[in-house]
């Protein structure tokens, strides 16, 4: 989440609420409909509820949805080898030729289908990134909430230094190390991005921690580890899940940035970000060659971002687990 | 003279304040500043006093959830003060807690049926196909259904709540209870129900109790012991039916001049102690109640009181004595 | 005050100490190690390997040559370059007032205009405006740096041609003010288009909190106008987390110019950075990494320092 993402908005409303009240400090805050008539409402249809109510996070996650049908079944909907050249069918622009939709590229390729499976590339890196993200993180974040002292002294000290490089520079270094594949881009995205997710849980788990429940089990001689994995991980799990959906798109992010520049995902694979390395040199050939990816990449993250955001305030910390 | 169950001496617990650049300890919260109890086997005594005293503390300190600065606890005999993590295992299933607040004495995210089952888990008290025998048969022991278990915490209300808290609590098994106002946060009605609950136990089951509160009424009307305490120290401890009849010290006077009787006919001397309740970081010199004592006199704000034997099992820290 | 400024002096230190290690490391996690650029060279033979490393002092344990390359950090001598020979020092700093251009109008820009939406959309809260300006943040923070940066070429300098397509100056004109301005202008807006998302979304959440408080409504209850209760009494209070905001942008500003200055062929650090990748020249990039790192953690200390100044809570802490 380091780049384009910096921390929880509060108040980020930007869903008129369906009817306000004062609240007891005089902030206008909604009013749960439904909720005079009797019917019980659980904490997870609650969420729902509020999350169905901000429609960018609904879009955005039905973006999400037919992005990752697209990448799973890339294979299927592409109507061309997006790997085939042929030097004959260069620069076609988009809609002139039905056979190639969205045109071909430099060297004669299928645009359409080359989006298809860039796409897959750039979500795989992105999710995978994103687990590696969330496992460091999680890691981090408890044993330095859980134990507290030195250790998360120590931890944090190092969390702050890995907070001082900028990810680009970090990433485009460890990038020129390791040899490019889908697995090593996503390992060393992973490895730059973990630092917020460790901070969020770890102050979730600080908190948690001061539990009676988390007590109760200390009082019962629970062993630590299952202290932390049955008390207080799966209250930890909302932050959790907004900073995953939120990771995601970072990580698409960049690993367009340094796919790019050269250093990520190696040609002729096709990713979003590397279709666009050569598209500045043939601007005023072929444009379309610049925006298509390029507007795939913005939807992604954007379909990402409102969906995280759309969690993030469904679970609002008032709710807190 | 029989051995009591729980024998506690000279308890201390400082909280360190650090300030400065390299947290330095510049001064410390004496919350629990000589603590001395002695319970026997099957008898309830009531801890008292106003909220910051340090009963709360001196509670879980005792259960070893907080680890002690000083003193001895000793239970059935064997220290059990500097026990390892490990060692202290063992006697977790001897001695539990029942917390205050229902709302987050339960994992939200555990059915009740796992709440419970917990602690045969950890100790291994029960094989998989009796444990849900066990659960029913502890739940009815509390007044629930068996049904219960499948349900989550937040489906029940208050009262019912801590009647899961107090099966959890019996599943172990202990001999000793200790209550941290386990009635002070539900409604008088189910106060009552609680209290009846716990004595009903405490017959059955041949269970000894530590009850916190502040509640004098509900001390009253359950324990058999009162320990009184302020600011850390405690000041008088005397049988239930001595200590409102023959109140030795100025504070337990002063605390059972406070307590409203329903008789508008009724006139009473009214005890109104001057000042506010010091802070625990710095306490007065001498006797800690000095400043605010209306019966103070010359040797009381240089020299601590001892706590000595006034009358039978009635035992007080003051001058006056 | 003084006793606050020392403490976080102070706390400065181990990070830094913590960034060049790191930093050290990454340098000999290399495959190849800090000589890829010869080991990985057939022509080069195992001889000449060991005589390269044993000159650049490569054949000493680990930490000494950890405390050597911390003293040359610390003096100055930052190796030189392997092609060429000049010194990094010398050639990092050359790039970097082209840089600092752009990073500082850059974050001007995007404060300036992100603090003023920021405010209007607070201040008139679930308007159409707010709605509009909450949502344009959010999708703003989704285009990806160098693509926006594409887009703006090809609108403002391919098809429109107001201004220039990349460089500093244009070539072989004459170097002025004007020249350097519309040179300068599509980098800004590029630089600034996550800076102002980010800014605005603060400044709202800032200003939002601030607002409702108690002491606000007493101010507008005696019947103070709008304008000055925003200026006087709500605008210093909602000014700490803003302050902050500078300096955790700053890790995102170096990597933005960056990527800026690759689409722009701006003559910066930036450039500079994606050069040494492509000829290996660790050197180089080590010094870089090194300086935007001590470049971060010298602007939170001064963020910090500032933010202490403006609110007496923080430096009682």
């Amino acid at each position: 989440m380091a780049s384009h993402q910096i921390g929880p908005m509060k108040n980020d409303y930007y869903v008129k609420p369906v009817s306000r009240a004062l609240d007891a400090d005089g902030g206008v805050c909604q009013v749960t409909p439904g909720s005079a008539s009797g019917y019980y409402e659980t904490p997870m249809r609650r969420i729902f509820r509020r999350f169905l109510h901000h429609r960018l996070a609904v879009i955005g996650g039905c973006i999400v949805i037919a992005l990752l049908f697209m990448a799973f079944s890339a294979n299927l909907i592409s109507p061309h080898d997006p790997l085939s050249l042929d030097t004959q069918r260069r620069f076609i622009p988009p809609f002139k030729d039905f056979s190639f939709i969205l045109g071909t590229d430099e060297m004669g390729r299928d645009i359409l289908s080359r989006l298809f499976h860039g796409g897959r590339i750039s979500l795989v890196v992105g999710i995978a990134a994103m687990f590696a993200t969330i496992v460091t993180g999680l890691a981090v974040g408890l044993m330095s909430g859980f134990y507290g002292g030195r250790v998360d002294n120590l931890l944090m000290r190092f969390t702050d230094t890995m907070l001082c490089f900028p990810q680009v520079f970090l990433l485009l270094v460890l990038a020129a190390f390791v040899t490019p594949t889908v697995i090593s881009i996503a390992l060393i995205i992973g490895l730059t991005s973990w630092m917020e997710v460790a901070r969020i849980i770890r102050s979730q788990i600080q908190y948690i921690k001061e539990q009676d429940f988390v007590q109760a089990a200390f009082a019962l001689g629970a062993s630590e580890t299952r202290i932390m994995f049955r008390e207080l991980l799966p209250n930890a799990v909302a932050p959790v899940m907004v900073s995953a959906t939120l990771n995601v798109a970072n990580a698409v992010l960049m690993e367009s940035y340094i796919s790019f520049l050269g250093y990520g995902i190696q040609p002729p694979l096709a990713s979003w970000g590397n279709m666009l390395t050569n598209a500045q040199s043939y601007f005023d050939l072929a444009p379309w060659l610049a925006i298509l990816p390029g507007v795939m990449i913005t939807l992604t993250v954007m379909s990402f971002n409102f969906l995280g955001d759309g969690l993030r305030d469904a679970l609002d910390p008032r709710l807190r687990m | 003279m029989t051995e009591a169950l729980l024998e506690v001496k000279d308890l201390l617990k400082y909280f360190p304040i650090r300030r400065g650049l390299f947290s330095r300890e510049v001064a410390r919260v004496h919350a629990v500043d000589g603590v001395g109890l002695r319970v026997m086997k099957g008898e309830t005594m009531g801890l008292v006093g106003e909220s910051g005293c340090g009963k709360t503390t001196a509670g879980k300190t005792i259960l070893k959830l907080i680890e002690p600065t000083g003193g001895t606890i000793r239970y059935a005999g064997e220290d059990i003060t500097g026990l390892s993590r490990r060692r202290m295992k063992h006697f977790r299933r001897e001695m539990q807690i029942i917390f205050q607040d229902p709302f987050s004495s339960l994992n939200p995210r555990q059915t009740v049926g796992a709440i419970i089952a917990a602690p045969l888990e950890i100790h291994r008290l029960a094989a998989e196909s009796e444990k849900e025998d066990r659960i029913a048969h502890l739940l009815r022991q509390v007044g629930l259904p068996a049904a219960s278990m499948r349900r989550y915490p937040h489906e029940f209300s208050g009262g019912q709540r801590q009647r899961i808290g107090i099966a959890r609590a019996l599943a172990v098994g202990p001999r000793l209870i200790v209550g941290d106002e386990p009635v002070s946060a539900l409604d008088v009605s189910i106060q009552a129900q609680i209290l009846n609950l716990l004595e009903d136990l405490q017959e059955v089951l041949e269970l000894t109790y530590i009850m916190i509160a502040h509640d004098l009424s509900v001390i009253r009307h359950i324990a058999d012991t009162i320990a009184v305490m302020y600011l850390g120290k405690i000041v008088e401890t005397a049988p239930n039916r001595e200590l409102y009849l023959n109140p030795l010290h100025p504070y337990t006077a002063a605390l059972l001049a406070a307590v409203p009787v329903p008789d508008p006919n009724l006139k009473r001397r009214r005890m109104v102690l001057k000042g506010d309740v010091p802070s625990p970081v710095q306490p007065p010199s001498g006797c800690r109640f000095h400043p605010r004592c209306p019966r103070r006199f010359a040797p009381c704000d240089t020299e601590e009181p001892v706590f000595k034997t006034v009358a039978p099992e009635h035992f007080v820290a003051c001058h006056l004595y | 005050m003084f006793h606050f400024v020392v403490k976080r002096f102070l706390q400065a230190i181990p990070l830094m100490i913590g960034v060049s290690i790191i930093g050290f490391s990454m340098m000999h996690l290399a495959p190849g190690g800090p000589l890829a650029v010869y080991t990985l060279n057939p022509t080069i033979t195992a001889q000449d390997i060991e005589r390269i490393k044993h000159v650049f002092g490569l054949d000493q344990p680990v930490y000494v040559q950890y405390l050597k390359w911390a003293y040359g950090m610390l003096t100055g001598n930052w190796g030189n370059t392997f092609f060429g020979g000049r010194p990094v020092l010398e050639v990092i700093l050359e790039r970097i007032p082209a840089t600092f251009l752009l990073m500082g109008s850059g974050m001007s820009l995007a404060m300036i205009i992100g603090m003023i939406i920021g405010i209007l959309g607070a201040v008139k809260r679930y308007s159409v405006f707010d709605y509009l300006a909450t949502t344009g943040a959010m999708i703003a923070l989704s285009f990806p740096t160098f693509w926006f940066g594409l887009m703006t070429i090809f609108v403002f300098s391919l098809k429109l041609g107001w201004l220039p397509s990349g460089g500093m100056y244009t070539l072989g004109g004459e170097e002025n003010l004007i020249d350097l301005l519309t040179h300068l202008a599509l980098p800004t807006l590029v630089l600034a288009l996550v800076l102002v998302a980010q800014w605005s979304r603060y400044t709202r959440s800032s200003f939002l909190e601030v607002i409702h408080q108690d002491y606000i409504r007493t101010a507008r209850s005696k019947g103070l106008g709008g304008g000055r209760i925003l200026f006087r009494h709500a605008f210093p209070n909602a000014l700490a987390p803003l302050v902050a905001l500078a300096g955790i942008q700053l890790p995102w500003l170096f990597s933005g110019a960056l990527i800026t200055e690759t689409i722009f062929g701006w003559p910066g650090m930036g450039r500079l950075f994606v050069d040494a990748l492509t000829m290996k020249e660790y050197p180089i990039l080590m010094g870089m990494v090194m300086i935007t790192a001590v470049a971060v953690i010298i602007g939170n200390l001064m963020a910090d320092v500032i933010n202490a100044l403006i609110d007496p809570r923080i430096r009682l802490e």
